[in-house]
């Protein structure tokens, strides 16, 4: 049953591809050549060229052509899909650790203490509605590097989920459990490691998983702020090439990376899933 | 002062209410023995886990004192192995890991092998064995839970233990096995316990005394009824001894009829208790034999 319905499932997305692809195709074709050019667009040099959005088969050339080479590196302007996409990982990957470091311990001290909870949250309310490229001029201005300042931006994105999951999860711990570990007498320390941890950790990789789809938002815009290399910056310098068929292949290319992103993070989140 | 095992000395616990303040039970000051089976029965709500929370020292008295072994109760300790009424498993762990969660806690210079075999003594005991113990307690029954939870508190061979109606949720044949496990190791090694029921005969089974509680609010412990029934005991010859019938009547009446009628707060018959002094012993298996009432089964 359960089997049948993937495969029913399966069967429906893919038709409703084709039919997107087929109409996007269609709606794409080059004007037919009986309807003479008006003064002004021969003016403009046949601006239809430019107007069109690339058709999908265009876009499948091009992603073909990417990425049966997708890490070459022929100057700071043209380097491979795979080489732009690797630089954004990498800062996403660098400032979302170095966030869960920090937001973590945090967390769990706010879970743990009323009194932390109370003088910290002030400060979190004020910081976590700011928008994390609002404090790109001033990361570039302490830190006065491009790279650093975007993987503090993402660190600066995706502290705030994973520290109030934290200190959610870890307040919610039910008192029997607590209680049980008070019973064994076990130390501060081991009661936070065997009993309150495992028993937050599903509310803690739910953070978790928040921030990392928020980093891989930002990390486009900031890219795109900052310039050099990444796929932010990619897809701002196709579109500066006016190169849309690239621009369409790198937005794909977002979606997958950030949707591996997620996969990941939502396996991780299974793996310490449990059942009351 | 401190003559029995376990002291309590006119405890009283209060909870803040929306007016004013909920009295769960007050004046409650009686002993155990060392190497005793005492059993605590009264109406649900009445506040016997909540006694039972301060034995433990999860949760603090908002009057008088708990000794045991001398020493004033101020925590919780491994010397008193709680069963909680909710089994208080951990979800993530499965039935073994939670056994060995608490050998380990107790022991912890033993090895792995050590561990591990003592707390399979346990699961066995309580009849959990055979691929059960492998599984996480979502995948219990609710009576394999309550089983688990009992081999933890077991396992750790505590010097008292607490049971809150810890084989509530079993079937009568688990429950007599289980029952007649717990008689054993008690007459072997001594061990101390309170245990909180709703079962009346499984209390006589089992007990040296049974308290009775009055209904909450202000409840209080109004009775101390004596188990003059000799060790060894079992479940079939228990009930021809002729002070079977006696204790039952007495405490099915007491829970039928007096429990309510004694309840509230400061009855004029209780200011001994008010200064303290513990619940009147009553023993209605000698009352019986001494041609009182309700004598009709002594005869069997
Ligand atoms: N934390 C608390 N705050 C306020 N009231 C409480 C609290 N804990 C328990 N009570 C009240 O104390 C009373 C006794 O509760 P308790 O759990 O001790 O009953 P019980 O005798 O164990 O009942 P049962 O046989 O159903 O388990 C109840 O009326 C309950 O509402
Ligand atoms: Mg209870």
């Amino acid at each position: 049953m359960l089997q049948s319905l993937n495969v029913r499932a399966t069967l429906v997305s893919l038709v409703m591809l084709v039919v997107l692809l087929g109409i996007w195709e269609l709606a794409n074709q080059a004007p037919a050549a009986d309807k003479p050019l008006t003064e002004y667009e021969m003016l403009m040099g046949g601006a239809d060229q430019e107007a069109r959005v690339p058709p999908p088969s265009a876009v499948i050339d091009l992603a073909v052509d990417e990425l049966s080479n997708p890490f070459y590196d022929a100057g700071p302007n043209d380097k491979g899909i795979g080489i732009q996409l690797a630089y954004s990982v990498y800062r996403v990957l660098a400032g979302y650790l170095l966030a869960a470091l920090i937001a973590i311990p945090i967390g769990f001290l706010i879970g743990m203490s009323p009194l932390m909870y109370k003088a910290l949250n002030p400060f979190i309310q004020v910081l976590r509605p700011i928008s994390p490229l609002a404090w790109m001029p001033l990361a570039l201005f302490i830190i006065k590097d491009s790279e650093a300042s975007s993987i503090f931006v993402i660190f600066i994105c995706s502290i705030w989920p994973m520290l109030i999951n934290t200190a959610f999860g870890v307040a919610g711990v039910r008192r029997d459990w607590v209680n049980v570990a008070r019973t064994h007498e076990l130390s501060a320390l081991k009661t936070a490691f065997a009993v309150i941890l495992p028993a937050a950790a599903p509310t803690i990789l739910t953070g978790m998983r928040i921030s990392i789809g928020i980093a891989w938002l930002v990390i486009v815009a900031a890219e795109m702020l900052v310039g050099g290399t990444g796929i932010g910056y990619y897809v701002w310098n196709e579109w500066n090439n006016l190169d849309l068929t690239s621009v369409i292949f790198s937005i794909l290319m977002i979606g997958l990376v950030g949707m591996l992103l997620d996969l990941a993070l939502s396996a991780a989140t299974r793996l310490v899933q449990y059942q009351e | 002062m401190t003559k029995h095992f376990l002291e309590i000395d006119n405890l009283a616990r209060r909870f803040p209410a929306k007016q004013g303040e909920l009295t769960v039970f007050e004046h409650a000051s009686f002993g155990i023995d060392k190497g005793k089976f005492v059993c605590i029965i009264g109406h649900s709500g009445c506040g016997k886990s909540t006694i039972m929370n301060v034995l433990a020292g999860l949760d603090t008295p908002t009057e008088g004192h708990v000794f045991m072994d001398g020493r004033e109760v101020s925590g919780p300790s491994l010397d008193r192995g709680v069963v909680f009424q909710n089994y208080s498993l951990l979800p993530w762990l499965t039935a073994l890991q939670n056994v060995t969660f608490g050998v380990q806690a107790r022991w912890p210079n033993w090895s792995k092998e050590q561990v591990r075999e003592h707390s399979y003594k346990y699961l066995d005991m309580v009849g959990l064995g055979g691929g059960a113990e492998l599984r996480k307690p979502a995948q219990l029954s609710g009576g394999m839970r309550q089983r688990v939870s009992i081999a933890r508190a077991f396992a750790i061979e505590p010097k008292l233990l607490l049971l809150d109606e810890p084989f509530g949720a079993l079937d009568a044949l688990t429950r007599g096995t289980i029952q007649e496990e717990l008689l054993k190791i008690c007459d072997a090694t001594n061990q101390t316990v309170f245990m909180i029921t709703h079962d009346v005969d499984e209390a006589i089974l089992l007990a040296d005394r049974i308290l009775l509680m009055t209904n909450g609010p202000h409840a209080r412990i109004a009775e101390s009824v004596k188990v003059d029934i000799d060790h060894p005991r079992d479940r079939s010859s228990i009930i021809h001894d002729p002070g079977y019938y006696p204790i039952r009547n007495h405490l099915v009446d007491f829970l039928v009829r007096r429990s309510k009628e004694l309840s509230g707060a400061v009855a004029p018959e209780t200011d001994a208790q008010a200064a303290g002094a513990h619940p009147k012993i009553v023993n209605p298996a000698a009352d019986a034999t001494a041609g009182n009432t309700s004598a009709e089964h002594s005869a069997a």
